[in-house]
């Protein structure tokens, strides 16, 4: 899988590329400048010099000079290129919910990867039950990142949007803090900064819609499908954290999913282990997709060790609904 | 211009003098207004947070305020619309009230919309990047062209009035004052040709501002009637809204004839044909109104899809009182008081016209707040006030700053124009210019 997007990244152009080299926080080496070594007469808008330079992923690479640019002249390209997405593309979810026993490590990944508020849940987990002759099961819940996605329609100022790639994302610097995305969405999938976030940020971060980092007072978070590490051919944060292996990502244009451990056909998954959407008939077609909790291997008290009251408290009620 | 002296007699004093009770009052309101610009500064300052709204229940008072302000301004779209267009001859005292009511709730509520929103600093945007798919771009839309509507029908029906204050000698006013009815009179003099004109353009305007009303309202129904939130998620909604509106405007409009006809002394012009006959109106609307509601609630009930029952359930358990004043107490009592004759007194028709006020106010809340408290996935949370909405000093301070600058603006227009169009109450023989 990992290889799979790998292919696929070199289809990107090369100013994209380049653009997103001159942001990756940290990832960017600058020490390649001096590497200046041969010429290329080709083009009369080129310097010729060429820099090798570190790429986010690791490789070394080779580009000519006056395509470097500054960071800060791209914050507004980098907010055109979150925008644009990923080509050829449709990333999608499966979460096994037989697997899930909450422990909740796809939370504590997110919330660290996006350095967000303690309070703050992107990744949120339930204690569900559909009917009191039915048995719980743990309901881990992204945003769902849907086809027909509520949130965008309703959005006046063009702040959430929905990409290509089928990701949809939140500019928290276009948006006006109106909350209709939060009313509109049916799945709670949307956080609210209610005050100051009081993030700590590593030097020289510039902000980019795909990791949504920094928080801002007054606007909406929510899950990004971790946008930032698909563009350098890593799975979500969720998906590797989790220790159960429950949480499958993958590119449904190519039919595979992984968990990180095994990589398997998305439709033969969906159709050997009956998948299926969270509440189908709202028509917004999500891109995340559920495996029923059928066998599960664990028991849903287990879900509950070793947490505090804080965690404990919240599935108090759980009940039939 | 010249004007029947009685009338200007009777109707000018309170623009010539302010009393000491008048001061009192406004300087209450204006207290009133100040505590809750304290509490916005709060709100900037230390963010949302110090609001009682939470990621569940993201739209609260605020809200609330906003669809009851803009739902009041139907007033003079109904009151003076409708009934300019048929010509209903006791109109002419109340016109004037209705129209201020419709312009002066128009230009408070969209501030409510302000107070809700995370960042004011980007307000712009909703005009610097707009999308025409997104309701509240509808809203934005439909209120600005009715504001611009109303405030041109309002200024209208006021430049007959001006023309005659101009010109009459005896009015003891400051000179400032009466450059400004030169100014705003527009030269009129009330020959036929610019009476024909004037109430030509009353007319078109009149229709108009009915037409625009009806879309305000409705598209502010759909902001939630679009969405797919159990409760909300109806077609009834935009008609509701609309008759909703008509009855929270008729209800006020009582309020202010009773207030105005106590403290500027009116008892010969609003007497109690004129309560009489705009209660026999809030009935009708109350019956259309509580229709509405019924048949809204009966389908949820009776189809009772889970999540809809999930609501139904709390909003006869948690919200029960509640529920029953809005929508019982609230609808049924105007019809009751007006139904039979020895219960129609001008305290009883108030009485029932706040008690409708406040019902309707109520209504707008249980629409809002506990479909925001039943979302699809169940709220799990152990922080009370994410799980259940309950606003702040803050989000009632500017509430009580809406109602005081709503009150303070309408004491500085009596003080301006007469609170009884003086051009209407001569004119007997109007109709005939149009003619």
């Amino acid at each position: 899988m990992k290889e799979n997007i790998n292919g696929k990244q070199g289809k990107s152009s090369r100013r994209i590329f380049l653009k997103k080299i001159g942001v990756g926080a940290g990832a960017v080496s600058v020490a390649g400048i001096a590497g200046v070594s041969a010429f290329s007469a080709k083009d009369n808008n080129r310097s010729g010099l060429t820099v090798k330079l570190l790429s986010p992923d690791g490789k070394l690479v080779e580009v000519d000079q006056d395509d470097i640019k500054p960071a800060r002249e791209i914050v507004a390209d980098l907010k055109e290129v979150a925008r644009k997405g990923l080509p050829d593309r449709k990333f999608g979810m499966v979460i096994d919910l037989a697997k899930c026993k909450n422990a909740r490590k796809c939370v504590e990944a997110c919330q660290e990867g996006h350095l967000l508020p303690k309070d703050h849940e992107w990744m949120k987990l339930y204690l569900l039950q559909d009917d009191r002759n039915t048995a719980k099961y743990w309901f881990p819940r992204p945003c769902f990142h849907c086809d027909k996605p509520m949130c965008v329609s309703v959005c006046p100022v063009g702040a959430t949007y929905k990409r290509p790639d089928g990701i949809v994302l939140v500019d928290n610097q276009r948006c006006i803090g109106c909350k209709f995305c939060m009313t509109g969405c049916p799945y709670s999938a949307r956080v609210f900064n209610w005050k100051d976030p009081e993030v700590r940020l590593p030097e020289g971060h510039v902000y980019d819609p795909e990791t949504n980092i920094p928080p801002v007072e007054g606007t909406v978070g929510k899950c990004v499908f971790c946008a930032d590490n698909l563009r350098i051919n890593k799975l979500p944060r969720c998906v590797t954290a989790c220790p159960m292996g429950v949480i499958y990502f993958g590119d449904l244009l190519e039919d595979t999913v992984t968990n990180g451990e095994e990589t398997v056909r998305f439709s033969k998954l969906m159709t050997d282990r009956a998948g299926f959407r969270y509440r189908e008939e709202l028509g917004t077609l999500p891109s995340v997709y559920y495996l029923p909790p059928m066998q599960r291997m664990f028991p849903i008290e287990r879900g509950l060790d070793g947490y505090d009251e804080n965690i404990k408290g919240r599935y108090k009620e759980a009940g039939p609904r | 211009m010249q004007a029947d002296k009685k009338l200007l007699k009777d109707l000018t004093p309170e623009l010539e003098s302010t009393g000491t009770g008048w001061y009192i009052t406004f300087t209450i309101f204006l207290g009133l207004f100040i505590v809750g610009i304290y509490g916005l500064v709060q709100q900037i300052d230390k963010g949302h947070i110090v609001t009682g709204m939470r990621d569940n229940v993201v739209w609260g008072f605020y809200i609330v305020n906003f669809i009851f302000f803009m739902g009041l301004s139907y007033s003079g779209a109904l009151i003076s619309g409708v009934l300019h267009l048929f010509h209903t001859g006791w109109r002419k005292p109340i016109i004037r009230m209705a129209e201020l009511i419709t312009v002066i709730s128009l230009v408070i509520g969209p501030f409510f919309i302000f107070f809700c929103i995370g960042r004011l600093d980007r307000l712009y945007f909703l005009f610097t990047h707009p999308r025409i798919q997104s309701p509240i771009t509808w809203d934005v839309i439909a209120i600005c062209t009715d504001l611009i509507g109303c405030f041109i029908y309002l200024y209208l029906s006021f430049i007959e009035d001006f023309a005659i204050l101009r010109d009459y000698d005896e009015l003891n006013v400051a000179p400032w004052k009466k450059k400004l009815y030169k100014i705003l009179s527009l030269g009129y003099d009330g020959s036929p040709i610019q009476a024909k004109l004037l109430a030509n353009a009353r007319t078109i305007m009149a229709t108009m501002i009915i037409a625009i009303a009806i879309i305000v309202y409705s598209v502010l129904a759909w902001i939630f009637g679009v969405t797919l939130q159990p409760g909300w998620h109806s077609t009834i909604f935009g008609p509701y809204f609309v008759i909703a509106a008509v009855f929270s405007g008729t209800g006020l409009l009582i309020i202010l004839m009773w207030i105005f006809r106590k403290v500027y002394h009116l008892e010969e012009y609003i007497t109690q044909r004129h309560f009489i006959n705009v209660g026999v109106l809030l009935t009708v609307i109350a019956a259309f109104y509580g229709y509405f509601t019924f048949s809204d609630y009966l389908t949820k009930w009776y189809g009772s899809i889970k999540m809809d029952s999930i609501l139904i359930d709390k909003l006869f358990s948690e919200y029960y009182s509640l529920f029953i004043f809005a929508n019982y107490i609230g609808i049924l009592l105007p019809g009751i008081i007006i139904a039979f004759p020895r219960f129609r007194t001008i305290r009883n028709i108030t009485v029932a016209a706040v008690i409708a006020l406040l019902a309707l106010w109520v209504n707008r809340y249980i629409i809002v707040i506990p479909t925001l408290e039943t979302p699809f996935l169940p709220i799990q949370d152990t922080r009370p006030d994410w799980i259940k909405y309950s606003p702040t000093w803050i989000e009632w301070s500017l509430t009580f700053a809406g109602v005081s600058i709503f009150a303070m603006l309408f004491m500085l227009v009596s003080k301006i124009a007469p609170i009884i169009s003086i051009s209407e109450m001569q004119e007997k023989d109007k109709d005939e210019i149009l003619k």
